[in-house]
């Protein structure tokens, strides 16, 4: 496996006339390709920061951010926000096609492509419907078509599932993660709930509080057949894995 | 499966629909009342028709200017005014409230200014229009603009500035740009916004239309106040003062109709 994403040494600090607050201190970890990395941390930690720096919309103070594509092309980061942010002023097809509008290259072979996602997540026959004609979960799936039709080799998810109620999360998270896995996706899920984190992520990275330091990287090997998100939470030793984080958390202090 | 209305949905609707008809059945009552109180005292002298006019007076007033075509001239003339300043208002403000926007500098250094126009009465500016514009329809439809202008200007550039900031990093993360975020993001979402800025627009319109009317017109519902409150042609007063609030209830309507 080839490495796709490099931080090293990365600082930010936020600044206001009422002084600064560092939010993040020397972060260093690398995702590799296709793999599935989920960061927890105490809420307010910085973990929402870190998305933004590695997505390019705030640039660290200190240390570098690498992205390696396979291709000499630029590398596409696709970035799912806590709510969906379908817009009701357009229809659930004239939503998911924004970034290609958006970029101006909304070409046949996209569009198509972008069908098909639809047709393939169960969207097809709400193409022409408004957002609020839509269940939580299918606007989830929505939002992340929206971001998978700009192509991305990145995905970053800053607690996607948190604004929905506890069943409806569950299964979308399931949902959701097989969707990633199946277009082979490398993605970066944010996100407070460990138990979220355990059963999609290969990898979890535990921040402390602020100023964020890693405090370690656990990754999650679970000795079950056909890992989806959902089967994962009946593995042996997901309670371990649970009570670790927990620990590690404890002990960073919530 | 097929959906049958229950006799209880069927008893609820038919409860909403008889409250609507009461109101409505109230409001026209109201007017109606008022029409008769105001004719009967007229004729029994218990207020002198010829200060206070009355609704038959009105009538005949009504009757006599339409076939004269006065009517028709001074209703159409204010109502062009109107409609002119108030849509210049309307672009202006919402051209303006985008600069704004786009440039949070220019909107800090120009938010006392704003503020200090939107607080000053602008009947004192009318005479100083005269003199540099004359006494003609530009005169009334800058004083159209001037009374609603600011405000707007400072009401539609909140309202952009509310806009959920989550909704234009949506834009960002998508590699969009600050002025397709405003035109993605800001401006659809703030149609509700600047629609209710339109029917207070449309109303204060008026305000400066008549005030203008009043003060340099030959021609207009304003004119034909001031007027008629001069040669004691009150009922002229009166016809022009009910064309008016059926003038203002027109435009307010047109407005919310395109708002569905």
């Amino acid at each position: 496996m080839s490495v796709m994403l490099s931080l090293q040494n990365v600082s930010f600090t936020y600044h206001s006339e009422e002084g600064e607050q560092p939010a993040l201190w020397d972060i260093s970890f690398q995702v590799e390709k296709g793999e599935f990395v989920a960061i927890i941390g105490p809420s307010g930690c910085g973990k929402s920061t870190l998305l933004s720096l590695i997505s390019g919309l705030n640039t660290p103070e200190k240390g570098n951010i690498t992205l390696y594509s396979s291709q000499n092309t630029q590398t596409n980061i696709g970035y799912m926000l806590q709510k969906d942010h379908l817009f009701e002023w357009r229809t659930i097809y004239r939503n998911v096609i924004l970034g290609p509008e958006i970029n101006k290259n909304l070409t046949k072979e996209k569009e198509a492509h972008i069908e098909q996602m639809l047709d393939t997540y169960g969207l097809a026959e709400f193409k022409y419907k408004k957002p609020s004609e839509l269940s939580g979960g299918m606007r989830q799936r929505a939002a992340l078509i929206r971001t998978l039709a700009m192509e991305p080799d990145l995905l970053l998810l800053d607690e996607p599932f948190s604004a929905l109620d506890y069943q409806t999360r569950i299964s979308v998270a399931d949902d959701i993660g097989m969707i990633i896995k199946r277009e082979r996706k490398t993605a970066i899920l944010v996100t407070h709930d460990l138990s979220e984190a355990i059963s999609l992520a290969d990898r979890v990275i535990v921040l402390t509080k602020r100023p964020a330091v890693v405090k370690t990287i656990i990754p999650i090997e679970l000795s079950i057949e056909n890992r989806t998100p959902f089967t994962s939470r009946n593995a042996p030793e997901f309670k371990d894995y649970f009570n670790l984080l927990w620990k590690e958390l404890g002990a960073g202090g919530v | 499966m097929e959906y049958k209305v229950s006799a209880e949905q069927i008893v609820f609707l038919d409860d909403i629909r008889r409250t609507k008809r009461h109101i409505r059945l109230a409001q026209v009552g109201i007017i109606l009342a008022f029409l008769v109180l105001w004719q009967i005292s007229a004729s029994l002298k218990l207020i002198d028709d010829f200060i206070f006019s009355s609704p038959v007076r009105i009538g005949k007033t009504i009757f006599s200017l339409t076939k004269s075509g006065d009517l028709l001239k001074h209703t159409s003339i204010t109502f062009l005014e109107t409609v002119v300043s108030f849509t210049l208002t309307t672009i202006i403000s919402i051209l303006v409230a985008m600069i704004l926007w786009m440039s949070k500098g220019a909107a800090k250094v120009l938010e006392p200014y704003l503020v200090v126009l939107n607080s000053l009465p602008k009947s004192a500016l009318a005479p100083l229009l005269i003199v540099w514009l004359g006494t003609g329809k530009t005169t009334i439809i800058v004083a159209g603009i001037s009374v609603a202008i600011f405000g707007s200007m400072i009401q539609l550039y909140t309202t952009f500035q509310r806009t959920d900031g989550e909704k234009e990093k949506l834009i960002y993360t998508l590699g969009g740009s600050k002025w397709q975020v405003l035109y993605k993001v800001v401006l659809p979402s703030g149609i509700p916004a600047i629609i209710s800025n339109m029917k207070v627009n449309v109303g204060l319109s008026l305000v400066g239309v008549i005030i203008g009317e009043f003060l340099a017109a030959r021609a207009g519902l304003g004119y034909l106040i001031i007027y008629g409150s001069q040669v004691y042609k009150l009922d002229w007063v009166m016809t022009s003062i009910l064309l008016l609030c059926m003038m203002a209830m027109l435009l307010y309507k047109t407005i919310g109709f395109f708002e569905k």
